[in-house]
């Protein structure tokens, strides 16, 4: 059976291809203003990655911001049940799972099975999300893949007063022009994130083991800040964890037929 | 007076009310928080002619009190708020 | 409490007045009210309870240089030593850095004092929109704060929030009201309340071929919306007073004000000076209560 996962995500979509629930092939494309092409060209990409034509595909699933766009979707399932599906697919003894993209972050307690216990959202609030550490890159005015590294070579904890990603990128300025190491802010950026991701993770109970996947699971200097403010360490991250939602996507229909 | 602290984002409304007419300063609500987010003040900052105590949110807090509170709001089976609890007065109220 | 940029340039006329027709000498108690803002700065001096001379200006890196400044020039051409002043408040984002303050009052209690006196005893709801926050306040016949709400956390619904906006679409932020109105008909509010989403709101907005005057006017009455469920919280009273720099931006006031059904009230002092007034007058009502003491 060959099941194509497809999570059109605020920054990119991601498709998927699964056959017989082994991963055959991925593909991501920018989302950009137009989530139809996206959509379109991210299976492509993926089934050129797993070398079948899209006649192969058996169904296909759909989660993400715009699933709704995702014409061509068998089903469309939540993204909490994706993300669970996911975390448990990687790692059985997962029970904690969180996802943060370029636009949200989540948070979600799972049982052995993969089933949603709890969960617990932030969305339509930037500080919360990818989304803040990309503006406080263009602050810094440092190339995003930077950031993260940034926060390794930094030993320093300065607090950051801001909230809100708008307010935080005059604050930045405010470091720079006091000649602040630029590790230094880029660690106090990314612990402030982490700390609201972490409160709204304790929300719903931090039981081990811990997954994460979303794209800012990529970011190296996060998952340290994330695991000194869950005072754990050990956070299990799989490859390629972009493409968690769509996999778990994928899961839940090959689940159901 | 309403003193409503705290903030409205794109992901919600987060406001802690307290109706100052009803306070004493009693500081019950201090030790049942668990996340120190009151403090009770001598001089209202936001009533100079107010000659009882006060209690105020912990200024470093009121920014944050989505995350501060989070703790005492898990999604579901929600118990009662400890510093609501703990007022005799009903001077607390949450947005959420 | 703030004033909008121009541009990503700060352009503005710093402003100092003294009252002709008092003279300080005659005075029984002076007192000073002294407002140090995120990004303006306001010395207020009164003679028995009158006003006697103010100064609006830009307020530095550093908050209790900002105080001195704001003071001085607010004494400046009036010969009055800064020991014959009585009792001092500060009050704004910089007030616990007032060196010359005997004590501090926030600028919500301040703001509600300084709306009384500068619009008159019929106020009772004012709503005060500067750089960095945004307050609505209901108060009493005697300027007694009764209910109030800030927000200081997220920059929609901010002067801050506009001026990313005006940012984006490259208009200088004094043409913004004027040029929201100028569509066809009233556009769809932008949906997104985070600036940050908005302005990618906005982006598709553009790219979908919206004129710039229609995002204007979209984001002009998303912020109007978001201030006015903000204020209903605590409800609103008429007289309605608005304070701070978003007075001065016509494309939020008016759809705002549309949108309540009512006349804001209209003052001739300028608005900004509201907190520092407060401040001001609470000195003086707390050395008449024999409350004063000199530092």
């Amino acid at each position: 059976m060959i099941i194509a996962g497809i999570d059109c995500g605020a920054k990119n979509t991601k498709a998927v291809v699964l056959r017989d629930n082994k991963i055959i092939g991925k593909g991501m494309i920018l989302t950009g203003f137009d989530q139809i092409t996206a959509i379109r060209e991210s299976l492509h990409a993926a089934l050129k990655d797993a070398g079948i034509d899209a006649k192969d595909v058996d169904k296909i699933s759909g989660t993400g911001a715009g699933m709704e766009e995702i014409r061509d979707a068998d089903v469309r399932v939540n993204e909490v049940r994706a993300m669970a599906k996911a975390a448990n697919f990687f790692l059985p003894s997962a029970r904690t799972v969180t996802d943060v993209g370029a636009e949200m972050g989540r948070a979600v307690k799972i049982d052995e099975n993969g089933k949603v216990i709890d969960f617990a959202i932030n969305e339509k609030c930037a500080a919360g999300a990818g989304a803040f550490i990309e503006a406080m890159a263009r602050a810094l005015e440092a190339k995003l893949e930077e950031m993260g590294p940034m926060v390794l070579e930094s030993d320093k904890s300065i607090p950051m007063n801001a909230q809100c990603a708008i307010f935080a990128e005059s604050e930045v300025v405010g470091l720079i022009h006091a000649r602040t190491a630029k590790a230094d802010i880029s660690k106090a950026i990314h612990d402030a994130m982490a700390s609201r991701i972490v409160s709204m993770i304790r929300r719903i109970g931090v039981n081990k083991d811990i997954v994460m996947i979303g794209g800012v699971a990529l970011n190296p200097g996060f998952v340290d800040s994330l695991k000194r403010e869950l005072e754990i360490d050990k956070v299990y991250i799989p490859s390629d964890p972009a493409f968690g939602a769509a996999v778990g996507a994928a899961l839940v229909l090959a689940e159901e037929t | 007076m309403i003193a409503n602290y705290g903030y409205r984002d794109g992901s919600g409304d987060y406001f802690i009310t307290i109706d100052t007419d009803k306070c004493d300063g009693c500081g019950r609500c201090v030790q049942a928080c668990p996340g120190d987010v009151f403090q009770v003040v001598d001089e209202d900052p936001n009533d100079p002619f107010r000659e009882e105590p006060i209690v105020i949110i912990v200024s470093d807090k009121r920014k944050k009190l989505k995350y501060e509170c989070g703790p005492c709001k898990p999604p579901t089976n929600r118990p009662p708020l400890p510093c609501v609890k703990a007022c005799p007065q009903d001077v607390i109220s949450h947005s959420w | 409490m703030a004033e909008e940029n121009t541009q990503e340039y700060w352009r503005w006329t710093e402003s100092h007045w003294k009252n002709p027709d008092i003279r300080w000498e005659d005075a029984k108690i002076v007192t000073v009210g002294i407002d140090v803002g995120s990004v303006s700065s306001q010395a207020v001096v009164m003679t028995d309870g009158q006003l006697y001379a103010y100064s609006n200006m830009r307020t530095g890196s550093d908050s209790p240089e900002s105080a001195r400044n704001a003071l001085n020039f607010g004494l400046e051409g009036t010969n009055m030593p800064e020991s014959r002043i009585d009792y001092c408040i500060g009050t704004g984002y910089g007030r616990v850095n007032v060196p010359m303050a005997d004590r501090s009052i926030t600028e919500i209690a301040c703001h509600a004092r300084g709306a009384h006196f500068i619009y008159g005893p019929e106020v009772r709801t004012v709503l005060d929109v500067g750089g960095q926050d945004c307050k609505a306040i209901r108060c009493d016949e005697k300027g007694k704060v009764v209910n109030f709400l800030m927000n200081d956390k997220c920059a929609a619904g901010t002067g801050r929030g506009m001026e990313v906006f005006a940012d984006l679409l490259s208009v200088p932020i004094i043409d913004v009201g004027e040029r929201s109105f100028q569509v066809k008909e009233e556009p769809e509010s932008v949906s997104s309340t985070c600036v940050v989403y908005a302005k990618t709101e906005a982006t598709g907005l553009l790219r979908k071929g919206w004129q710039v005057n229609e995002v204007l006017a979209a984001y002009c009455s998303a912020m109007a919306h978001r201030i006015i469920t903000l204020i209903e919280r605590i409800g609103i009273e008429k007289e309605f007073a608005i304070t701070g720099g978003l007075a001065k931006n016509r494309g939020v006031i008016e759809r705002l004000m549309k949108e309540i059904g009512l006349e804001p009230m209209h003052t001739d002092w300028d608005t900004q000076i509201a907190g520092a007034v407060g401040a001001a007058l609470f000195s003086y009502a707390l050395v008449q209560k024999g409350k004063g003491r000199k530092k």
